[in-house]
């Protein structure tokens, strides 16, 4: 693990947000050259969601990742973290401009569709965490930083319903996301300090 | 049959309708016994074993009984019908379905005059169909027509597209195409014909009544819970495509006499 970890501190984090710039360019211009099979607007829109909702859980799993394998990804977490918003803010930007395709009809769908309501909310929950993901924010809000980017738990938690909650039918892989996220967020829990009876009758 | 090729009676709503390429309508599939994903079963039907194969008619009919494919193909008038196809999703395409009319089979095996409704099944082989590993859906698909509904000249039962045999993942080797109605009705890979007096039971009904009616008439003034049907993308207009409004009965008008003082909103 060690070696691992002393070849991940040789790559650049910017290299991710390269990468995933390019990702999102050419899956883009594979639809308008009809790469992406008979409904290139919903491919996109899927992709880039489903991409960005990988790295929600990336990103969650990096400190269990350090806790329980030794594994040290904390200096990419950022670029992960501001990277995921594109990628959301890119979903967002397919479906409102390229398949619903109006302004009125956004709204409309924003407030009377429930699991568009829940995806809105988690897009909403990433703006101040992208705002905020700079050296100066870190510094300038302190212990408030922290206790502002545990809005992360919500948002994934959030773009999980949305994803099951679009499907139609009983479908696995939302559910496979959804348990993915809520696992990771288990890990965080301190179990021990909210059932002391619990944990004093096993020790 | 009673109407014609192209340009016939039944033909009215589709004029100058373009079809869409052979491409996009055979990969661009729902069809879950192959699994979820649109190119599922593009990717899976070819497992599917289509011959031999027979539709078991029965219930109110006067000779219900096992009729194979070639006993159906010889007695029925093949012809071409170009359909709009409106998908609950609110995509939709343009077809050239070669088929015969639903009633002329119904006549073949005689409907009594009991008979109220139409229920059809869809194939069920675990070991031709991967998506049936997942419980999806309660297997086998069923779904089902009032007896007017199905005798509508309108109404066919589809056994090729563009003049050749139906592809696997587009329901081979005969499926049911019922225009005006969102293209979940038009169930595939039929094996079943059952004539009732009670309305039966429909698949998506039943995984979930408040969003799939028995009727799912095509109808822009009654959204799903969860998205509007006002308008639709048609496919194959590529990534910019402008989306265009949802006509009522998928624009077939010549149906609306069928639900005369019926509430589509509550029949939805």
């Amino acid at each position: 693990m060690d070696r691992i970890n002393s070849a991940l501190r040789r790559v650049p984090p910017w290299l991710i947000y390269v990468v995933a710039a390019a990702w999102a360019a050419w899956m883009f211009w594979r639809g308008v050259t009809g790469d992406l099979g008979a409904d290139p607007v919903k491919a996109l829109e899927h992709t880039y969601g489903e991409r960005a909702l990988q790295l929600v859980v990336l990103g969650l799993a990096i400190t269990p990742l350090r806790r329980f394998a030794g594994l040290n990804l904390i200096r990419f977490r950022r670029a992960i973290g501001v990277t995921t918003f594109f990628l959301v803010l890119a979903h967002f930007t397919v479906w409102a401009v390229l398949d619903v395709q109006s302004l009125a009809r956004v709204w409309a769908d924003i407030v009377k569709r429930p699991y568009i309501t829940v995806g809105m909310a988690a897009l909403a929950l990433l703006i101040p965490l992208a705002v905020t993901s700079n050296n100066w924010s870190v510094r300038r809000l302190g212990p408030k930083w922290r206790k502002l980017h545990k809005l992360t738990y919500p948002m994934a938690v959030l773009a999980a319903v949305h994803y099951v909650w679009l499907a139609k039918g009983f479908q696995i892989e939302p559910l496979v996301y959804l348990a993915l996220i809520v696992g990771l967020l288990a890990l965080r829990v301190k179990w021990s300090g909210l059932l002391p009876g619990l944990a004093r009758r096993s020790a | 049959g009673i109407a014609g090729g192209i340009g016939g009676r039944a033909m009215a709503a589709s004029d100058a309708l373009e079809p869409n390429d052979y491409g996009d309508i055979t990969t661009y599939n729902n069809y879950y016994e192959f699994g979820t994903g649109k190119g599922d079963p593009a990717k899976n039907a070819h497992m599917l074993t289509t011959k031999p194969w027979s539709i078991k008619i029965d219930g109110l009919v006067d000779k219900p009984g096992d009729y194979s494919m070639e006993q159906i193909a010889e007695a029925m008038t093949m012809e071409e019908r170009i359909y709009r196809f409106r998908c609950v999703e609110a995509w939709s395409m343009v077809v050239p379905w070669n088929g015969f009319e639903l009633a002329d089979l119904l006549d073949m095996a005689g409907v009594q005059s009991g008979a109220k409704f139409v229920a059809f099944e869809t194939a069920m082989r675990p070991e031709e169909m991967p998506g049936l590993r997942y419980p999806v859906l309660d297997w086998p698909y069923v779904e089902g027509l009032r007896l007017d509904e199905a005798r509508h000249p309108l109404t066919i039962m589809a056994t090729g597209i563009y003049g050749k045999p139906i592809p696997n993942q587009n329901g081979a080797p005969i499926r049911l195409v019922v225009p005006w109605k969102y293209g979940f009705k038009s169930i595939k890979s039929i094996v079943r014909i059952t004539l009732t007096d009670t309305q039966p039971p429909t698949s998506w009904n039943k995984a979930n009544a408040g969003e799939y009616g028995f009727y799912s008439n095509v109808n822009p003034t009654v959204d799903h819970p969860r998205w509007s049907q006002a308008s639709e993308r048609r496919i194959g207009g590529g990534l910019f495509a402008a989306r265009q409004d949802t006509l009522m009965f998928n624009g077939y008008d010549e149906v609306a006499s069928l639900y005369d003082g019926m509430d589509l909103a509550k029949n939805y």
